[in-house]
C-alpha cells in the first residue's frame, strides 16, 4: 500500500514545510514595539550646546510641555552609518513640518557631544536641537534597540508611530500628514516599520 | 619565601578588619549590595538582549546591555519587585524581551502541545505493540508487520 505511506508522510511533512516557508518570509530582527497607540514616555532631557566653548545653557526640553505639539524624535549617533542616508531628509523635511506644528528632536545616542558636533559639520548641520540622553536611560524608555529609530509624537501625547532604521521622506510626510489632518488626537495607532 | 607568605598573611590579616568595618552610612552595606546583585541577576538573566542573538543582557557585554542591566539594578534599588521590572520591560520592548514567553494566550500552546505530544506518543506506542504483540502470536512468521499496520 505505498500510496497510503506517501499520503501519510505528506500529510506529516506538508505543515512542517509550510510553517518553515512562513518564518522564512519573516524578519527575525524586526521588533513589534508595544509603544504604538500608548503614552508616550515622559522625558526631560538637556539640549546640546551648539558648541563646546558656548555658555552652558540651562535649556532643557520636557515631553510634558511639548503637549499640543506634534513630536518628532530621531535617536542617532555620530558612528552610525544608516543616520547619514536618512540626515538629508531629515534636514529638508524639518523647517517645512515646523511652520506646520511639529517639533523635531535628535536625540543622542551613545555618543559624544564632540563627535556629535563634528559630524553634524561635516553633514552640513542640522535644523533642530540635539537633545542629551546619559546612560541611554530616554533610549531604554521608548525601548530602543538601535539606531536610527525615529518617534512621532501626536497632539495628545501618544506614540503614533515607530520607525526603525533611516527614516525616509514617504514615512515623515505620510505620518505627519496623517497627524496635521486629524487635528486633536492620533489617527491610527499602530504602523511602524 | 616563608617570610613572604608571613608577610602576606599579615598584611591580610590587617587589611581584612578594616575593609569589614568601612561601611559607612551612604552606602549599602556588602550583605545588602550582593542580595541586590543576586536578584539584579536573576531578573537580568530572564531578559532578552536587543542587539544580540538569543543572549540575556545578563550574559551579554553588548553596551546596551550592560545599561539594561544598570535599569534592572536601579529599580530593584528603588524598591520594585521583579515582576514589576519585568512588566516596565515588557511596556517598552513587548513580551519578546522575555526569554521565556508567559504562559498566556497564545503562547499556551507551547506549553501545552509538547507534553500533549508526548502523551499521543505514548499512546501509539501502547497500540502498536498490543497489535504486534497479537499479530506475532497470530502469524509467526512471513507477513510485512508494515503493510498489517497501514490497513
Amino acid at each position: 500500500m505505498n500510496w497510503k505511506r506517501a499520503t501519510i508522510a505528506l500529510l506529516a511533512t506538508t505543515p512542517i514545510l509550510a510553517l518553515f516557508a512562513f518564518g522564512l518570509t519573516r524578519d527575525p530582527r524586526e521588533i513589534p514595539s508595544p509603544l504604538p497607540g500608548r503614552d508616550a514616555p515622559a522625558f526631560a532631557m538637556a539640549v546640546m550646546p551648539p558648541a563646546a566653548d558656548a555658555p552652558a545653557t540651562s535649556d532643557t526640553v520636557r515631553l510634558a510641555e511639548q503637549r499640543g505639539k506634534i513630536v518628532v524624535m530621531n535617536f542617532y549617533a555620530s558612528w552610525c552609518l544608516a543616520c547619514r542616508d536618512e540626515h538629508p531628509v531629515l534636514q529638508a523635511l524639518a523647517p517645512e513640518y515646523r511652520d506646520k506644528g511639529v517639533e523635531f528632536y535628535g536625540v543622542m545616542y551613545k555618543d559624544s557631544p564632540d563627535a556629535l558636533r563634528r559630524w553634524i559639520a561635516e553633514m552640513g548641520g542640522q535644523p533642530y536641537p540635539t537633545l542629551v540622553d546619559p546612560g541611554a536611560r530616554t533610549a531604554i524608555d521608548y525601548g530602543l534597540y538601535g539606531v536610527p529609530e525615529t518617534f512621532f509624537i501626536g497632539r495628545d501625547g501618544r506614540v503614533a508611530r515607530k520607525h526603525v532604521g533611516p527614516v525616509t521622506r514617504d514615512v515623515i510626510r505620510a505620518t505627519l500628514d496623517s497627524l496635521l489632518a486629524a487635528g486633536g488626537g492620533t489617527p491610527e495607532a499602530g504602523g511602524g516599520a | 619565601m616563608r617570610n613572604v607568605i608571613a608577610i602576606g598573611l599579615a598584611l591580610l590579616a590587617a587589611i581584612g578588619p578594616i575593609d569589614a568595618q568601612a561601611p559607612s552610612a551612604s552606602r549599602p552595606t556588602p550583605a545588602a549590595d550582593s542580595l541586590l546583585d543576586a536578584r539584579t541577576r536573576e531578573v537580568a538573566s530572564g531578559l532578552r538582549c536587543p542587539v544580540c542573538q538569543g543572549e540575556s543582557i545578563e550574559q551579554s557585554p553588548a553596551e546596551l546591555a550592560v545599561e539594561l542591566k544598570g535599569v534592572v539594578r536601579e529599580q530593584l534599588a528603588a524598591g520594585r519587585t521583579p515582576e514589576q521590572v519585568r512588566e516596565y520591560f515588557v511596556a517598552r520592548y513587548g513580551e519578546w524581551i522575555l526569554l521565556e514567553p508567559r504562559p498566556t494566550g497564545f503562547n499556551a500552546t507551547l506549553y501545552l502541545v509538547p507534553p500533549l505530544l508526548l502523551l499521543g506518543g505514548a499512546v501509539v506506542i501502547v497500540v502498536l505493540l498490543r497489535r504486534w504483540t497479537r499479530a506475532g502470536a497470530a502469524q509467526p512468521a512471513g507477513a510485512s508487520l508494515d503493510d498489517e499496520l497501514l490497513d
